[in-house]
């Protein structure tokens, strides 16, 4: 079966980010990209599926500006067969960007689509459950362990009160936790070959999809910053601190 | 303006969580009205009778609904919602779940975990782990949006809603409920707790993590932990507190061997007061804790317990 993995570049997890003295937006010049840490998940999913014959191809797509081909080429190193690129300069939105993937699935017909539950720049956690709803294909949310059992999918989900269990009908689309698996690193020569795998290069245009924004971002501001507290030398003075001056415990 | 609001529930009852996003509803202003969708709820729908402000609780009860699965409550929210101008969930696994699948289905935006109202169209929402705060403003004629529980106060129980059936059910093969493993405490649940007290890497192993449970009985804390103690199989992922675990604002929040990543410090800043228990007097932990003990936590946790 073919699986297709949506892969998007996003700030380098380990980056403080600043935000622009005019509050216009975040200030990511010159900042560290990387493929966000739940696609790095669902390519390593996609990867292990492959790896265990359950997979016959493993497609990986991005929507995003002409750099995000390193995300990409990265995916690709890590076992990705082929790439498809969206290619647009413009920010673009869940709904659009589920849109624009909600083509490719039309085009690709994969039985499984697999994306990380949240991209760590917006937060949003939102573009697979949009996907899933476009397409008229099952979800299984936020997956700690899935299986492929025949036309089948068990998906294990991360939920508040513990874990879930759901079957779904293939084709389905999964959305990746942090417990699914642990992604590998590329290798130098997987790298160097990843260079040479094909990477086709589309458009929103070219899909017949608009990417016009509907949320207006009117500003964006640091959050308060926490005052900085004190040091206690004993287990006996936080006590009392926490009982006199927080008053938080009687 | 007329809003929905998807009542959270888990095993029979009202999740207390509701009655916050009824009170974000209420800063937005219009008529409320609240959705229970289950199986053998209407005790759930009599207890969202009684919050203030929600002049109905429509309830669809249904095995079809019994565990919220996205696809059935996805489609129903999509037939309700032609009614509202707003509908309204909480930032939960359930909420996060099905509120993007019915804006795709209403081809509108969705806005995520907002924690202030500005009007009725202007959200602000921690964006980058809550490095940053976004205003947003959305055009969309139904505005879809899930809000993080703990940015506002509850509203009272004083109310009394009417109650009524709705009776739109809608066939799903394409998903069904397998199995649950669900977390058993008797300690209050994280995301409304008065008290937390979070173990990370720092303890080591599970067993380790009996060091908190004294000290937790004694404050009626709940008990949390860091992405690595869970990812270490110390304690179960229901546990984490974070950018992608639960958010926390207790009164007093107590991280004890957690060095303070922004992942993890996204989940709990918001607390009143901060305590850090922390070996290494450089962990990150320390510049957002209001009192910072650095001390080896085997020695110090039993210590405190004993002067609680
Ligand atoms: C996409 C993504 C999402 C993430 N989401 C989350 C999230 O939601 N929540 C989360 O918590 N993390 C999250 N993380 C992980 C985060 O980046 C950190 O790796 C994690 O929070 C570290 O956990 P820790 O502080 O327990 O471990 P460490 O960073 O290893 O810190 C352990 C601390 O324990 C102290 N210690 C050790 N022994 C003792 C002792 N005997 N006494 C006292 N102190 C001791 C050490 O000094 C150290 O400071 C996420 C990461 C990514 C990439
Ligand atoms: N521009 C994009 N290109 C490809 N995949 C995306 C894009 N935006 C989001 N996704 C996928 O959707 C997941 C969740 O993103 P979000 O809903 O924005 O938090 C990501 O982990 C990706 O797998």
């Amino acid at each position: 079966m073919k699986v297709l993995v949506a892969v998007k570049r996003v700030i380098d997890y380990n980056v403080k980010i600043r935000v622009k003295p005019d509050n216009s937006d975040v200030d990511l010049t010159n900042v560290k990209m990387a493929m966000n840490p739940f696609c790095e998940i669902a390519v390593e999913e996609a990867v292990r599926l492959k790896e265990a014959g359950v997979a016959t191809e493993v497609v990986a797509v991005t929507v995003g500006p002409k750099a995000a081909q390193e995300q990409l080429r990265t995916a690709l190193a890590l076992g990705a067969d082929r790439a498809v690129h969206v290619q647009t300069e413009a920010p673009v939105e869940s709904l659009a960007a589920a849109k624009l993937l909600a083509k490719v699935v039309e085009e690709e017909q994969p039985q499984l689509t697999i994306l990380g539950k949240q991209a760590i720049d917006s937060d949003n956690n939102q573009v697979g459950q949009m996907l899933a709803a476009l397409t008229g294909r099952p979800q299984g949310t936020f997956a700690s362990e899935i299986a492929v059992e025949g036309e089948t999918l068990k998906v294990t989900r991360e939920i508040d009160g513990g874990l879930q269990t759901v079957s779904l009908a293939l084709p389905a689309i999964v959305t990746t936790d942090l417990r699914l698996n642990e992604p590998r690193y590329a290798k130098l020569p997987d790298i160097m070959k990843a260079k040479k795998k094909p990477l086709s290069v589309t458009t929103p245009e070219e899909l017949g999809v608009a990417v016009a924004s509907k949320v207006k971002l009117v500003k964006v501001e640091p959050p308060a910053e926490r005052q900085g507290g004190i040091k206690v030398g004993s287990v006996d003075e936080l006590v009392d601190k926490l009982k006199n001056e927080a008053k938080v415990i009687s | 303006m007329s809003i929905l609001v998807l009542a959270e529930h888990h095993d029979g009852a009202l999740a207390g969580a509701t009655a916050h996003v009824v009170a974000a509803a209420k800063e937005i202003g219009g008529d409320i009205d609240v959705l229970v969708a289950g199986e053998g709820v209407s005790a759930i729908a009599e207890a969202a009778a009684k919050l203030d402000g929600v002049s109905r609780v429509r309830v669809a009860d249904h095995a079809v609904y019994a565990h919220q699965l996205a696809e059935p409550m996805g489609a129903l929210l999509a037939e309700l919602a032609g009614d509202y101008s707003h509908v309204l969930a909480v930032g939960s696994t359930t909420g996060k779940n099905v509120l993007p699948r019915l804006a795709a289905l209403k081809d509108v935006a969705q806005l995520s975990e907002i924690i202030a109202v500005e009007s009725a169209d202007t959200f602000k929402r921690p964006i980058y782990a809550g490095n940053a705060i976004a205003t947003v403003q959305s055009d969309d004629a139904l505005k879809v949006i899930t809000v993080r529980a703990t940015a506002f106060d509850a509203v009272g129980e004083s109310g009394s809603a009417a109650i009524e059936a709705v009776k739109t059910v809608f066939d799903n093969a394409q998903s069904s409920f397998v199995g649950e493993q669900l977390a058993e405490s008797d300690r209050p649940e994280l995301g409304a707790a008065k008290v937390v007290v979070s173990g990370g890497r720092g303890m080591g192993s599970g067993e380790n993590f009996k060091l908190l449970d004294g000290i937790a009985d004694k404050l009626g804390a709940a008990i949390g932990a860091s992405r690595a103690a869970v990812d270490a199989g110390f304690v179960p992922n229901d546990m984490q507190v974070g950018q992608t675990g639960k958010i926390v604002a207790p009164e007093l929040y107590i991280a004890v061997g957690i060095s303070g990543a922004i992942q993890h410090l996204a989940g709990m800043k918001d607390a009143k007061v901060i305590v850090a228990i922390n070996k290494d007097e450089e962990a990150p932990i320390f510049q957002v804790a209001d009192y910072g003990l650095v001390g080896d936590l085997f020695e110090v946790l039993p210590e405190l317990e004993s002067k609680l």
